[in-house]
């Protein structure tokens, strides 16, 4: 059998391994932390999956967030369909991509708007080869 | 006596699905992506595997933020294509193969890799694009499947080494299989994107390059990248790559490779595919 732990490692020490992802620029890396808080935005995306909830949803879009046990400032931020805002609030991109898919959003476009850009400007940097690299990997080390 | 007998690392972009069964792939944002696939696609007809072992992760379709495995098997007969908003893709049910699966699973437990078990569950893009990009639009799927999902959304996800030992574990399984079976194994996700915040839209054609390189050598520093190396060069998302290791891991020490294609943009992310053959 091969003896993988020869390779392994030095232990990483969590708070170490946590302490980096706060030092890449417009990333919200979703750690553990953000995965508890968001839960409840995750599992209300989560059900528009279902047609008869997104019928609901749809129909009165605030009835339906009442539903759910989330903080009045994420309502709002469902309801503005501000991204960030929630990623911020523990919201995940693959959860959230339910209500870019219910919106009928294309998920480029809807990413996009997490962007400085306008979905043309996005999309038409994608073309070019996508944003660069360089000066995006550091915020301490602006490399 | 089953045998692994290649590998493929393959991006599972969700649109690459839609222009499959919209009938786009020869447009001209789309065609130079199918292109480069085409020398694949009459390979896998040519080889005729009878089983893929296809590690993905799963994107809130079969698991919701509830429950979130590491390491996860599809153990049963069939699985079903997700809804994952727009309704489920117009694509064959998958097949299962529950016998090689919980040998597999079995095994894997045994060499001290404590997986999920999984006997229901729907298939997302993650799964069944690649499944289209190797075969096309086929009534039935030309093979049966053996799902591995790993989590690679919620932190901390599993290091790349751990990834390279599971495919050893996974190839020393397979090899313990009585059945005469010609098995791949598909690492799929990435290449370099990231979905989410101000720095959306990161592609890294020089990383993802270097990425391909390493996983065509005939030594293992790739297993080594750390999770961190991932996020700052390739995005958020760019960590999908860490399952491509489980995939080369299962290959053994050295491989030849038989086809390698890039491609950027395909909507937010860099394409790309490797098709290793191990040679040991």
């Amino acid at each position: 059998m091969t003896d993988s732990n020869a390779t392994k490692p030095q232990h990483q020490n969590i708070h170490e391994y946590l302490a980096e992802f706060e030092d890449i620029p417009g990333t919200r890396v979703f750690t553990a932390k953000r995965a508890r808080m968001g839960y409840w935005i995750n599992q209300f995306a989560m059900s528009l999956m279902k047609p008869d909830n997104r019928e609901r949803f749809k129909a009165d879009e605030r009835a339906y967030l009442d539903e759910w046990k989330i903080s009045e400032e994420a309502k709002q931020a469902l309801l503005k369909r501000d991204y960030n805002a929630l990623l911020d609030l523990g919201g995940n991109v693959y959860f959230l991509s339910k209500l870019f898919s219910s919106d009928g959003l294309p998920f480029a476009e809807a990413v996009s708007t997490m962007t400085d850009m306008t979905w043309p400007e996005y999309r038409q940097m994608m073309l070019e080869g996508g944003r660069k690299p360089e000066g995006n990997r550091s915020i301490k080390g602006g490399y | 006596m089953a045998k692994i007998t290649a590998g493929v690392g393959s991006s599972h972009v969700p649109l690459l699905g839609v222009a499959v069964d919209q009938g786009k792939w020869q447009d001209d944002y789309f065609g130079p992506i199918f292109k480069g696939y085409e020398w694949t696609r009459e390979w896998e007809a040519r080889e005729k595997p009878d089983v893929v072992i296809l590690v993905y992760n799963d994107h809130a379709s079969a698991f919701d933020a509830n429950i979130i495995p590491t390491f996860a098997i599809g153990c049963g007969e069939h699985y079903k294509s997700a809804d994952e908003g727009w309704g489920p893709r117009p694509v064959p049910d998958v097949e299962g193969h529950a016998d090689l699966a919980w040998h597999i699973a079995q095994s894997l437990i045994l060499d001290d890799f404590d997986m999920t078990i999984i006997n229901e569950m729907d298939v997302d893009h993650g799964l069944t694009v690649p499944l289209s990009m190797m075969f096309g639009q086929p009534e039935k799927w030309p093979v049966k499947v053996v799902p591995l999902a790993v989590n690679v959304v919620t932190y901390p996800v599993p290091s790349g080494n751990r990834c390279w030992a599971l495919g050893e574990a996974i190839a020393r399984a397979v090899e313990s299989f009585p059945e005469d079976l010609n098995v791949q194994i598909w690492g799929t996700g990435g290449m370099s994107h990231q979905l989410q915040g101000p720095r959306a839209g990161l592609l890294n054609r020089e990383w993802d390059n270097k990425f391909l390189d390493m996983l065509a050598s005939n030594n293992d520093d790739v297993r080594h990248i750390p999770h961190i190396e991932y996020l700052r060069e390739t995005g958020s998302e760019g960590i999908e790559m860490v399952m491509w290791l489980i995939m080369r891991g299962a290959l053994g020490k050295s491989v030849k490779t038989l086809n390698r294609h890039y491609h950027i943009p395909c909507s937010n992310t860099a394409i790309g595919h490797i098709v290793l053959e191990p040679t040991d």
